[in-house]
């Protein structure tokens, strides 16, 4: 590749690099280093009252820092910390937040501001070139090295002597292995936990907002209403954990709007109870269009229809929502007549 | 003790307080060689190279006030019921993380002040992170030397992002633990090893009581501590390489042009850090961030809609929300790619940039130092390709929020899904081509600048009628800066048969390697740069027009 | 989407809505003009019915029927009750224009309340259903704030988004935000279910139940809401946040940089 070579004209001129050396064009090359330009003085360099006015400004920056800063113990101190105050335009705000917030930020901000404008106006701004070094070791320095790894390697004797060589590498290939072991017990193996839930034959359907059992009577053609086994209280110990799997979305279709035989076989009277954990990757999903029976996770937008057996019609669900079948026992309240048939919730490898 | 010695330390007792404190740590520390390499270091003026210092100052304020955070939060998932000053959450259930952040929030004096600093210190880290990542990608400040240092800042960027995502996390709240429930699903995605891995991960089956313990010692011990030793590393990378510059009078690949650091910049770039501190500490009194009172404790059957994360997750989010839902099915196993994908795309779509660097100087096969930045209109097919990796990402963090452009801009979101899977395969690539355009476009407007001067707009009219446009010659700083980028020829395979007359074999990877080159450096690819012989020709010739 | 936005954005998308509505309030100010004088003789509760049913002829009569039995153009209002109707007209969504996009909106309310009252009286003389509730029902004496919230994370955020500020549905259609909207219209719109929204009758959601959610909106989405740490940004998480930080965070940091960089004021050369 011709490629690293800068073309020759293109090479910095030769030069003093002196600071404000000015160099005369090179009439060979009308593209070549002119060289660093001449320093030019700001008003503060020349000027002595610019500059005291320069001295002045930061003063006063900084001595804002310090009133704001006094600002901020006073505003800790006095303001009550459930103070509430309208700011136009943001609002009913906490006062305590705004004023600790604007103090502290003054406070910061000026002292930055003081400084860079000390730097910028009073600091030397005189332009330095310092040289750099390449960064590779000289052929010299390489050889020596390499000459001293060579030496040490021989030394050890570690590529004549393979026994101990292998033996090493092995035993620091295993010992690692103790660490790996330690991490099992993070957690239990999954078994198949995934695959059930708190539903069983014979289950009641209880109503999330009442926490009453529900009757067929209660829910309504587009209605929607959530729902949890009988006996899972929200102080029980499992309650997340068992939730997270057993929440249910019922809604109530005209049986003759129900269009998969399956969805129709496990309602009763028209009432289904679908899982409410999107089977995408287990937002709760809820978003119920009562019109067009569609629900929609408003996680990853996965949209079912209820009225379809809960297939997928949009988004990156893979698959359908589980369908729980429910019934009616002897006293009239809607029950479960067993576990979900499949894992709620987002696949996994072991799904099948 | 001879009588030179107690001279000599009768000399040091009289030297100012400050200079004997030098003289004692320099006799344990060697500090002033240290001092003597470093202390008038020079740094070039570009606003552009101080993005990296904002990244620098926003990592120390998150620094300073998680600590603080520390010393009030609980990372336990007990249940507690709540009984502080926030009335619409009375009386709930919650975890005695979210709990405590409620008591920070609103129980704590500056509590909520630090909270929000440190939440908007984040997301300004990661934007900061981004924004200088791309400043030093389009000036191809990665090439040698500075590849690793390239690689230690792609870290920084993704360790960020992992641990702004476990911090936000911690509170359990409903939209946090909503990204959870989304974490897990996606890990339970992974062939064989997802459920092992997520039970193992969260103690057990989602969401059990460990994970907000576990994701706390990773969000304030594990990855904090890597990347603090990836910063010093980057900053003693920088210093050790000595900063880039572009190209002007003076200054060359073996010089760097500025003012030292002691005293400018130790005023500037210390001042910086308080200017960063101040902006966001007043961000922080007047927007408010993740009201998490708001959201309510975290329960995995609620949730509310716009259910997005934190900006920088936004690009992973919308991969996920563009995916079509495939799934296959197969000998009593699921291979659960609608998420799987957009996972590996995720990782893909990251590394792409980070290994950049070894492809293009492949592509060249420059071995060389570069100190001299490049203006990205002289590198177009660089710049093209850091311009289509932003529109992917960009698409992303467009469908990472699909449903608040669908109820801003009263569209259906069904459309925008639609329009951002378009535009993850058509964007990229109108994004490449339009920007290697303006490129060429840009570098011949610098060759006919270098040729014929700047154009003045005065209109001039000759004694014969005609009318010309005044152009004025370039002064000899202009013309060397325009020209003094260096030009690659594209490569060529070389001879086929050796000088005995044997032939070789051209490898796939050299013909790779050449076809790459070529659309690289290609006649259409670059604008030759005006030569000198060109540019006398055309100053005499014709004198000037 | 582009044919909905090119449809709404049609030059005389607008001229249509304005005729519609000039024939609307034209038809019923003739209709209502006469209204008043004929009370005496008959008893109040059939006149107000008798008066509806006027209104409704006008109103209402060319889409859902001339006995409220629907049509192609309109769902039957037999039995939606007084509720839906309060709802549906007090917040102008009824009337709805003839071509509305995906769902039909809030608009300007052209009816009197008694108007309402005399439709809503009409249509639920013609099936029973939910009534219009009362202050005591929606009004915040002896609400639970926190279960309120509770409930409303369980059966309305994943519409409504947390605070009530709105959210997408499918193919254009959205969940309006509960900004604003009459703790009346909010209970009505819970036992009726307007549009695609589904219904909370009184069996799944109680009384006490609706009346919590309603204190919660309203302590967490009120005109006096307190927002502690400042702006809300929308209310609308962290998507609004990210724009913040990029541009008054970022760009607010990267100005003063340029400042910190850019080379201070030369002397002018004498």
């Amino acid at each position: 590749m011709s490629s690293q070579d800068i073309p020759e004209e293109n090479l910095p001129a030769e030069q003093d690099h002196a600071h404000g050396a000015v160099t005369v064009a090179d009439e060979e090359n009308p593209f070549a280093d002119p060289g660093l330009p001449p320093h030019e003085h700001r008003i503060q360099d020349i000027d002595e009252q610019a500059a005291r006015r320069s001295e002045r400004a930061v003063a006063l920056l900084f001595t804002l820092s310090m009133l704001a800063t006094v600002g901020f113990i006073v505003s800790y101190v006095a303001i009550p910390h459930d103070k509430s105050i309208f700011v136009f335009p943001i609002g009913h705000i906490s006062a305590l937040n705004f004023a600790l917030g604007l103090t502290l930020g003054t406070a910061l901000f000026c002292i930055g501001a003081g400084a860079v404008h000390w730097a910028r106006t009073l600091m030397s701004d005189v332009e330095v070139p310092a040289e750099r070094h390449p960064i590779e070791a000289p052929a010299e320095v390489r050889a020596q090295v390499h000459a001293d790894f060579r030496q040490g390697a021989k030394e050890s004797a570690l590529g004549r002597r393979k026994l101990i060589r292998n033996t090493m590498l092995g035993a620091l290939t295993l010992v690692p292995l103790s660490g790996v072991m330690l991490l099992r017990d993070l957690g239990p193996l999954p078994g198949t936990s995934l695959r059930h839930t708190l539903w069983a034959k014979g289950k009641r359907l209880v109503n999330m907002n009442t926490n009453q059992p529900l009757r067929p009577e209660d829910v309504a053609v587009g209605s929607l209403t959530f729902a949890k086994p009988d006996g899972l209280e929200e102080k029980s110990e499992d309650f997340q954990n068992e939730i997270a799997k057993a929440a249910l979305m019922i809604v109530r279709l005209q049986p003759g709007n129900i269009k998969d035989k399956r969805e129709l076989d496990w309602a009763h009277e028209g009432i289904v109870a679908f899982s409410k954990i999107c089977t995408h990757v287990g937002c709760p999903i809820s978003l119920y269009e009562q019109q067009t029976h569609h629900v929609l996770c408003p996680c990853h937008q996965s949209t079912f229809d209820l009225s379809d057996g809960a297939r997928v019609i949009f988004g990156p669900a893979g698959h359908a929502l589980p369908q729980l079948r429910i019934g009616v026992d002897s006293e009239g309240y809607l029950q479960a007549l067993g576990d979900f048939e499949e894992p709620v919730g987002p696949a996994f490898w072991e799904r099948g | 003790m001879s009588t030179a010695d107690n001279q000599e330390s009768r000399a040091r007792g009289k030297a100012p307080a400050g200079e004997r404190v030098a003289d004692w740590a320099d006799g344990r520390l060697g500090i002033y060689s240290l001092a003597k390499a470093n202390m008038r270091k020079i740094f070039p003026d570009h606003w552009s190279f101080m993005l990296g210092e904002v990244c620098l100052y926003s990592f120390i304020i998150i620094i300073l006030t998680g600590v603080y955070l520390t010393l009030f939060f609980h990372p336990s998932m007990n249940e507690v019921e709540y009984h502080g000053s926030y009335v619409p959450l009375q009386g709930q259930l919650m975890s005695e993380a979210f709990n405590s952040t409620l008591h920070i929030s609103f129980d704590v004096r500056g509590g909520l002040l630090v909270r929000q600093i440190h939440h908007w210190s984040a997301l300004i880290f990661l934007a900061g992170m981004f924004v200088h990542m791309m400043r030093v990608f389009f000036t191809g400040a990665f090439r040698k030397p500075r590849e690793i240092n390239w690689l230690f800042g792609f870290l920084l960027f993704v360790l960020g992002m992992f641990t702004g995502f476990t911090g936000y996390s911690l509170p359990d709240d409903l939209l946090s633990g909503t990204g959870v429930r989304f974490t897990e699903g996606a890990i339970l995605s992974m062939p064989i090893v997802g459920t092992y891995i997520s039970y193992f991960l969260f103690g057990g089956e989602f969401p059990g009581h460990d994970f907000v313990a576990r994701f706390y010692s990773i969000h304030i011990l594990l990855l904090p501590g890597i990347m603090l030793g990836l910063v010093v590393g980057h900053l003693i990378l920088v210093f050790y390489h000595k900063h880039t510059q572009f190209a002007g009078p003076g200054k060359t690949e073996k010089n760097v042009v500025g003012m030292p650091l002691l005293p400018v910049y130790m005023a500037k770039a210390g001042g910086f850090f308080f200017l960063v501190f101040g902006a966001i500490a007043v961000i922080a009194a007047i927007a408010q961030i993740n009201p998490i009172w708001a959201m309510g404790p975290y329960r995995p059957d609620q949730v509310s809609t716009g259910a997005q994360p934190d900006w920088y997750m936004g690009f992973a989010e919308g991969l996920v929300r563009y995916m079509p839902g495939w799934e296959i099915n197969f000998w009593g196993h699921t291979l659960v790619l609608g998420v799987f994908i957009p996972l590996v795309l995720f990782g893909v779509v990251l590394g792409a940039i980070a290994v950049y660097p070894f492809i293009e100087s492949w592509v060249t096969g420059d071995k060389s130092e570069h100190h001299i930045l490049d203006r990205p209109r002289n590198a177009p097919t660089r710049t093209g390709f850091g311009v289509a990796w932003i529109t992917v990402y960009m698409v992303g963090l467009v469908g990472g929020g699909n449903d608040l452009w669908a109820t801003h801009f009263h569209l259906s979101i069904n459309a925008v899904t639609w329009f951002v899977r378009i535009s993850f395969f058509v964007g990229p690539v109108v994004a490449f081509i339009a920007t290697k355009r303006i490129c060429l476009g840009l570098q011949r407007r610098d060759h006919e600048k270098v040729l014929h001067g700047r154009e003045t707009g005065i209109i001039k009219r000759l004694p014969h009628g005609e009318f010309i446009e005044v152009h004025e010659p370039l002064s000899q700083e202009q013309l060397h800066t325009l020209t003094a980028h260096q030009q690659y020829a594209p490569a060529e395979i070389g001879p086929t048969v050796d000088e005995n007359g044997v032939e070789r074999k051209v490898k796939g990877s050299e013909k790779l390697r050449v076809k790459l080159s070529n659309a690289y450096y290609g006649e259409d690819n670059q604008i030759q740069k005006p030569t000198v012989d060109e540019y006398k020709e055309i100053t005499s010739g014709h004198g000037h027009h | 989407m582009k044919k909905l936005s090119v449809r709404r954005r049609h030059p005389l998308a607008a001229v249509v809505v304005l005729l519609l509505a000039l024939a609307a309030t034209g038809g019923l100010y003739a209709a209502f003009a006469p209204a008043s004088k004929a009370q005496a003789d008959e008893t109040a509760q059939s006149l107000t019915i008798k008066e509806g049913k006027k209104l409704y002829e006008v109103g209402c009569a060319s889409c859902h029927g001339t006995g409220g039995q629907g049509s192609s153009d309109g769902p039957s209002l037999v039995g939606v009750g007084a509720a839906a109707v309060d709802f549906q007209v007090a917040t102008g969504r009824m009337p709805a224009a003839t071509s509305q996009g995906p769902q039909v909106v809030k608009k300007k309310n052209i009816y009197t309340q008694a108007q309402i009252d005399q439709l809503a009286a009409y249509i639920a003389s013609l099936g029973a259903g939910p009534n219009v509730p009362t202050e005591q029902q929606y009004g915040p004496e002896g609400a639970d704030i926190a279960k309120g919230g509770e409930l409303f994370r369980t059966n309305c955020a994943q519409c409504h988004n947390f605070t009530g500020k709105g959210g997408a549905l499918t193919k254009g259609k959205f969940a309006p935000t509960l900004e604003g909207v009459a703790p009346k219209h909010i209970y009505e719109a819970m036992q009726t279910g307007p549009q695609n929204m589904p219904s909370f009758p009184d069996t799944t959601l109680s009384e006490k139940n609706k009346k919590d959610i309603i204190a919660y909106l309203h302590a967490v989405n009120g005109s006096d809401t307190e927002n502690p740490g400042g702006m809300e940004l929308g209310g609308l998480g962290p998507v609004s946040e990210g724009l913040f930080a990029w541009i008054f965070g970022l760009g607010v940091l990267i100005a003063v940089a340029v400042w910190v960089a850019a080379r201070t004021a030369k002397a002018k050369k004498s």
